[in-house]
């Protein structure tokens, strides 16, 4: 039993990880199915992946309405536009046009989640502003840097900013083509390299964490 | 001339948009049960949706339509049924809720992970490290008609002045992150220079992204401004009135239920 709990998980850990790595340098028909099967079959389990998290969703607020804790009624709502949803998109097949027409899953997408999610995202637009007043005041070198950065890239990505200041349309294409691509690429060699490190870890075992805790690991 | 007629969906979807984006903009009064309202409904709908997608690209186009088919044309052929492999380790994730049998979730988990990791180790080499690099280390001089020539157009990001500007902001942001050398000395003064390319991208992402969200933010008044139209039936004004009067009342009742005090 230990075997199947401990040792079979990281072996395939270990085998899965070896042959994808090395599915990489062999240019064979075979080689290239495998990664495209299997690249299938994550989908298939990453399906199931967000049942799992449905599932904790469920759990938490249906614990929240049958102990009506404080704000339980947000709960029920939020019950409400998930199976409403849900039923909904069945019943519309899974589609948002049918021969050029709106279906009702399509009107629900259109009129509730599109508005919902530029909301959220653009509220964010007042919060960045109230952030960008304590980041911004120019109390040392570094942080006058990154002012004069940021009040260029924002003038000269608004008709505004190019009509009053001419020359910031060039300037921050070049902060974006240059100096951000520079460091963006440092960044990313850097953290590729963890990712590289991390891997390897994975792979042979050392890193664990992924597997969840309990007495068994 | 009188205005054409909207059909009564689109009318619905008006008054329903511009009611839950006045929702979430509540927030920026104060956090109100007509902002929490607005999110909950947000998590709800996203949930759903993203459930009826997976259903539909995942189970039925990834998973049952070829295995149906497969089994049906060779019923006898364990190819047939490789799919099942997938579906049975889908399940196994499932089992971490029942504590007796969690365990084989670990088997599932392991194959994703072991998958993700092999697949990661060649492409991020190939990809992030080498590319990066090669891209990083490019030719200063060109060979044009009246011989090599450096350029030294700043607008032309492959220009030999922009190649060394690349280069020195590439290494000297990868020593700033180097902690196995003392910064003293010529370390010291690479590693002031990685800060200020830092700085610079940071206050340049900001800008970006500041710049991205206005976007947004002007995308919603724009709606909120056309629902407002008398074809839409005033959605947007009599929803704003409905949403201040309700917010109204609500701080009213929440400051008698608390003695006059704000509830913040």
């Amino acid at each position: 039993m230990i075997f199947l709990k401990r040792q079979l998980p990281l072996a395939i850990t270990f085998v899965m990880g070896i042959a994808f790595t090395f599915q990489y340098y062999i240019p064979h028909p075979v080689s290239e199915d495998a990664i495209t099967n299997v690249s299938k079959w994550m989908q298939i389990i990453s399906g199931f992946a967000l049942f799992l998290g449905l599932a904790s969703l469920f759990h938490v607020h249906a614990v929240k309405i049958t102990r009506q804790v404080p704000g339980w009624g947000f709960s029920l709502a939020l019950y409400v536009a998930m199976i409403g949803t849900i039923v909904i998109g069945f019943w519309s097949h899974g589609e948002t046009k049918v021969d050029g027409g709106q279906t009702a899953f399509g009107w629900l997408y259109d009129y509730t989640m599109v508005p919902l999610q530029g909301t959220m995202f653009s509220i964010l637009a007042f919060f960045i502003a109230s952030a960008a007043y304590r980041a911004f005041r120019a109390r040392s070198r570094e942080a006058s840097v990154l002012l004069v950065a940021a009040v260029v890239v924002m003038m000269g990505r608004v008709p505004l900013g190019q009509f009053l200041l001419p020359w910031t349309w060039d300037v921050t294409q070049w902060l974006l083509n240059v100096l951000n691509s520079a460091v963006r690429r440092a960044i990313l060699i850097g953290v590729s390299m963890g990712a590289v490190a991390l891997s390897l870890k994975i792979i042979l075992g050392i890193e664990r964490s992924y597997l969840g805790g309990g007495r068994d690991q | 001339m009188p205005e054409a007629m909207l059909p009564t969906e689109v009318v619905l979807g008006a008054w329903v948009a511009a009611g839950l984006t006045l929702f979430i903009y509540s927030f920026l009064y104060k956090d109100n049960p007509l902002f929490k309202l607005g999110e909950h409904l947000y998590v709800g709908i996203s949930v759903g949706y993203s459930v009826v997608l997976a259903w539909h690209t995942v189970f039925l186009r990834l998973l049952w339509e070829p295995l149906q088919k497969a089994v049906g044309e060779a019923p006898a052929s364990p190819d047939s049924y490789v799919l099942l492999i997938p579906a049975t380790l889908g399940v196994f994730m499932l089992t971490r809720f029942i504590p007796q049998i969690s365990w084989l979730s670990r088997i599932a988990f392991a194959f994703v992970v072991g998958f993700g990791s092999g697949v990661a180790i060649p492409r991020t080499i190939s990809s992030y490290i080498l590319k990066q690099i090669e891209d990083t280390v490019n030719p200063l001089l060109t060979m044009g008609a009246g011989g090599l020539t450096m350029g030294f157009d700043l607008a032309a990001p492959q220009s030999g002045v922009n190649t060394i500007i690349l280069l020195v902001g590439v290494v000297s942001v990868l020593f700033y992150f180097f902690f196995s050398v003392e910064h003293t000395g010529a370390g010291m003064v690479t590693a002031r220079t990685g800060i200020y390319f830092l700085m610079i991208a940071f206050g340049a992402a900001f800008g970006y992204t500041v710049m991205s969200r206005m976007s947004l933010l002007i995308g919603r008044f724009r709606d909120l401004i056309t629902f407002a139209g008398a074809a839409y039936g005033y959605a947007t004004l009599v929803l704003l009135a409905v949403t201040v009067l309700s917010l109204v009342g609500w701080e009213l009742a929440t400051r008698r239920k608390t003695g006059g005090a704000s509830p913040e």
